[in-house]
């Protein structure tokens, strides 16, 4: 499965993966980040049941030092 | 003093420094220059995560726990209404449900001047999604009261260009949007140094943001707790009410009378 991922182009072996399975894929569960998909917040709490489609685009962001 | 606080969306807080967090050495500075300056407010910049990033890597909410501070996320580097509103939904989902943000559409990367045009507009959309802005703007007192109208719950005027350090450029235009804005006018951008802030604060600002100021100094910590003082004391001569100046006509500070005799 080929992703977006901050404007960069990922692939990953399966070919069915939830927004859960990506998280945990990239060690980033448990961190604070928020995940828009296509354009479109996914919330947090909906990661486990949120499919994952080829060519997807996603911004994966965090909190850092700003003015 | 105690009960003069800093009213914004309804929750009171007893700094009126709000600072960012960004362009100090490291978290440890930060959060040093962050305690001395007494501020509750901080901002933040949303960016994109840096993916295979190592897991122990310290992050700034390491060092600034949001259970201490309240966090306000910022929309810098965006041109575009649309990137602004996209930015603060997404912080809004970083910060568990956080309503309270700080809006800036930029114009201009040289100038990092505001497009007011932009602003309102996302403004607009941010207000209907239920989000508390304050809106950094001009020092325009018209666009000033229609950021008001549209339903922003701070004005934040620059007092010069962001990160300049010029300090206050107009004063009549600040104190002409401090008299015709009810809620809330905060100077965000271009204080350099603490006599710059209790100027601002002496106009009748309700408070001031700062990052640069602070962060940029040879002692940022040190800055921070003049910056303290500087808005506590320019709060102070604010509510105290000034003497009225005396044009060309000075006034003695000691009796007229009693003097001693003159020897001839």
């Amino acid at each position: 499965m080929q992703l977006w991922i901050n404007g960069k182009q990922n692939n990953f072996a399966p070919a069915s993966m939830t927004m859960a399975d990506l998280v945990s894929t990239l060690a980033l569960t448990g961190k604070r980040i928020a995940i828009e998909q296509n354009g479109e917040i996914v919330p947090r709490g909906l990661y486990a049941e949120t499919m994952l489609q080829d060519g997807d685009r996603l911004e994966i962001v965090g909190a850092v030092g700003g003015g | 003093m105690t009960t003069d606080n800093l009213i914004v969306a309804g929750k009171h807080y007893r700094s009126r420094l709000l600072v960012g967090t960004g362009k100090y050495k490291d978290f440890t500075e930060t959060r040093a220059a962050i305690d001395a300056s007494g501020a509750e407010i901080v901002t933040v910049a949303i960016r994109r995560t840096n993916i295979g990033q190592k897991a122990g890597e310290p992050s700034l909410l390491d060092y600034l726990p949001p259970s201490e501070f309240t966090y306000l996320p910022n929309t810098a580097g965006c041109y575009t209404a649309d990137d602004a509103v996209r930015t603060l939904r997404l912080a809004r989902e970083l910060l568990d449900g956080h309503n309270l943000v700080k809006l800036e559409v930029l114009g201009d990367p040289h100038t990092l001047y505001p497009n007011v045009i932009e602003t309102i507009a996302a403004a607009k959309t941010l207000v209907k999604e239920s989000f508390d802005v304050m809106v950094y703007t001009s020092d325009d007192p018209i666009i000033a009261k229609q950021l008001e109208d549209v339903g922003c719950c701070a004005i934040m005027p620059l007092a010069s260009l962001i990160g300049s350090g010029m300090g206050i450029l107009n004063p009549w235009n600040l104190q002409i949007i401090i008299d015709t804005v009810k809620v809330p006018v905060l100077v965000d951008a271009g204080v350099g140094t603490a006599s710059d802030a209790a100027i601002a604060m002496e106009l009748g600002c309700a408070g001031i943001l700062m990052n640069t100021a602070i962060a940029g100094a040879q002692n940022p910590v040190l800055m921070a707790s003049a910056m303290k003082k500087a808005v506590e004391a320019g709060r102070e001569a604010y509510l105290a009410g000034r003497m009225p100046k005396k044009l060309y006509s000075a006034s003695p500070s000691s009796p007229t009378s009693g003097m001693i005799e003159r020897i001839d």
